[in-house]
């Protein structure tokens, strides 16, 4: 016997168990190779009518209720895929999308906006990481020297494609000043000439916030004063 | 009104009764519109049927009509987009393809009754009908408009013969598209429609039996009661003297076939669009539209035939061409069997001849209503499974069903 027959016998324990079709004889030489009883539907199922007609009244009820009764109340619609708890309200699921919109989950990844510093200015130093991370190559840095002191660099010009932004983050994970983030929550627009769609330094600081994040890090002492230390958390 | 509208027609109302009025009036404006709403209906019942809300955004200016137009938005569509013929097809049988799907079906259309015959002198008052009875030939029922364009004793041999026709669209269209796929779907098609041709022709017999007739007028005019003694017949206003309770089994063999003709879920093995897309493959624009429409058309049909053969056609329940009637007896004038006496209400003969045709609309819109049912319901048979059902289920039970009409008519009749 060869191996792929072992490994394959856990059908025989199926068939043991009683799963599969009966089985009428099985041969000695070779257990795999046996006499099976084939089941054949019955005429009530070979006509067909039977699971017909309950298939009809399944899409019918649907149908009746989604027909007659009036629609759910927005709310309840956004939350996709919830059962419906309102009495005497059809099941229509679809949210009319420009007019309603579903709440999306906190961390989804919407067009980029640029923070700012307490002093209005764009936080992004112009280091350069998240340019070469972006696997799509859509983001364009031009950056030029600050009159600010204490800080080096910063962006002249600031471009990224949101045609060929993938959303995947990346840049915000490779920031090191938290100067670039996707937490808008708003979908890049529909736009008639292909231009449009790029944001630049000025469309992205007008949807900035300003950071919480403490400039130039906490120091050295972060480890200590960092909220949940606990001694096994090895991974902090 | 009427009377001055009949002075300013050149030959009298016989204008109104010649096969061009006639067509061009059920055909293109009743049956065209009807067949394209349906499109947009296939998809909002659809989406309903699946919890959805489906198209209900085309709209001209503030007119969203829920997205009726949508099937306007369509034909704009269609008929702007680029004619595309791809290289190395026959560009004469690629042509001619999406005409042979659409015309078999407007021609078709002819033997169906879409109303009563109407009488223009008697619009204003009950038709006097133990008058026409007795003396048809008189001017004033002489002079009269059949709404059925084509009247023949073999009326429905000629539709099974039109609607051979129909075949070739899609076996054309395969053929000529240059492309295995589409070869693949018109062989498909051409094999369905034949194998179910049969099923269809045979599930019918039993009704002509019952009717004793194959001309569709005639059949509603008279229903399965024809043939009783005149006793024992009924109204044909009556429901219960409509095929439907006389032939059931043929019903069901008969909507099944034609479910299949119309080559539509769970019959749609042609077209299978998730493995060859089907004969239309190649096809684009408003040549592409041809083939929608006439599957569409091909629906309203079926619908209509079904409404005919089994559900008294234009017969509004219990509204005989005088006013309603309940109980009541049948009375034998000359040839003909008159539906006299009982609980009676006199009705102008404009007003049957209205409630007639809303009775028409209904039943062909409920009937087209439940096909889009079934094809959003049942999954698509294996091709398999479809010469199975056809060859092994439909003809043996159609069969079985003459045998048994017959028998039934010839000792209990
Ligand atoms: S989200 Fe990804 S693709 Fe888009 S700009 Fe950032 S790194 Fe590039
Ligand atoms: S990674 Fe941050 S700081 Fe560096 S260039 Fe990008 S946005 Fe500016």
């Amino acid at each position: 016997m060869s191996n792929v027959d072992h490994d394959d016998n856990h059908d025989d324990a199926a068939f043991a168990a009683g799963g599969g079709p009966r089985v009428l004889s099985v041969s000695v030489a070779s257990p795999r190779v046996r006499t099976i009883q084939v089941v054949r539907p019955g005429p009530a199922d070979a006509s067909y009518l039977n699971a017909t007609s309950k298939g009809l009244a399944v899409t019918l009820k649907h149908f009746a209720r989604n027909f007659f009764l009036p629609l759910r109340s927005k709310e309840s619609r956004a939350k996709a895929g919830a059962p419906v708890d309102e009495k005497w309200k059809n099941e229509i699921e679809t949210v009319q999308y420009p007019e309603e919109k579903v709440t999306y989950p906190e961390r989804f990844r919407g067009l980029h906006r640029l923070t700012l510093r307490d002093d209005g200015a764009v936080r992004c130093v112009a280091c350069m990481c998240c340019p070469t991370v972006c696997p799509a190559h859509c983001i364009t840095i031009v950056p030029e020297e600050s009159d600010s002191k204490g800080v080096e660099k910063r962006p002249a010009i600031f471009e990224i494609d949101e045609l060929r932004c993938i959303a995947c983050g990346l840049c915000v994970e490779a920031c090191p000043c938290d100067a670039i983030r996707m937490d808008t929550g708003e979908h890049a627009k529909p736009v008639e000439d292909r231009s449009d769609a790029i944001e630049t330094l000025q469309t992205m600081m007008a949807r900035g916030v300003k950071s919480i994040a403490k400039q130039g890090g906490a120091g050295p002492t972060w480890r200590e004063t960092a909220p949940g230390k606990h001694p096994h958390d090895f991974n902090r | 009104m009427l009377s001055s509208l009949y002075e300013w027609l050149p030959s009298g109302w016989a204008v109104l009764d010649s096969t061009a009025v006639k067509w061009l009036f059920l055909v293109l404006i009743l049956v065209m519109p009807l067949a394209s709403l349906l499109t947009w209906a296939e998809r909002r019942q659809s989406a309903m049927m699946q919890d959805r809300l489906g198209p209900n955004r085309a709209n001209i200016g503030p007119v969203k009509l829920k997205g009726v137009l949508h099937f306007v938005a369509d034909a704009i569509k269609m008929i702007f987009k680029e004619d595309f013929i791809p290289a190395n097809v026959h560009k004469g049988l690629f042509a001619l393809a999406p005409v042979l799907a659409l015309a078999p079906v407007l021609v078709a259309f002819a033997i169906i009754p879409f109303g009563p015959t109407i009488f223009p002198h008697s619009f204003g008052s009950s038709l006097d009908t133990i008058a026409l009875a007795q003396n048809a030939q008189d001017p004033a029922f002489t002079d009269s408009i059949r709404m059925q364009i084509f009247q023949i004793d073999f009326g429905l041999i000629f539709y099974f013969a039109v609607l051979t026709l129909a075949n070739y669209g899609g076996t054309i269209a395969g053929w000529a598209s240059y492309n295995k796929w589409a070869l693949l779907g018109g062989l498909r098609s051409s094999s369905q429609m034949m194998s179910y041709e049969v099923a269809m022709g045979m599930s019918l017999i039993g009704a002509f039996v019952m009717a004793g007739s194959l001309e569709p007028g005639a059949i509603v005019a008279s229903g399965a009661s024809a043939t009783f003694s005149p006793d024992h017949m009924m109204a044909a206003s009556n429901p219960a003297n409509w095929l439907w309770l006389w032939q059931p089994v043929g019903l069901v063999l008969f909507v099944t076939a034609a479910i299949a003709e119309t080559k539509r879920a769970p019959f749609d093995i042609p077209e299978g669009e998730p493995e060859i897309i089907g004969y239309f493959v190649e096809y684009s624009g408003i040549r592409w539209g041809m083939f929608f429409l006439a599957e569409f058309i091909e629906i309203v049909f079926i619908s209509a035939v079904i409404t005919t053969i089994f559900f008294g056609g234009y017969q509004f329940p219990f509204l005989d061409p005088d006013g309603f009637r309940f109980g009541g007896e049948m009375m034998t004038v000359g040839v003909s069997h008159v539906h006299v006496g009982g609980w009676f209400t006199a009705l102008p003969h404009g007003v049957v001849v209205l409630l007639q045709f809303v009775a028409f609309g209904a039943k062909v819109v409920l009937l087209s209503w439940f096909q889009l049912l079934v094809r959003w319901t049942l999954p698509r048979f294996r091709a398999d499974q479809l010469m199975h059902l056809g060859w092994k289920l439909l003809l043996p039970l159609a069969l079985a069903n003459i045998m048994v009409t017959a028998l039934i008519k010839l000792l209990f009749m």
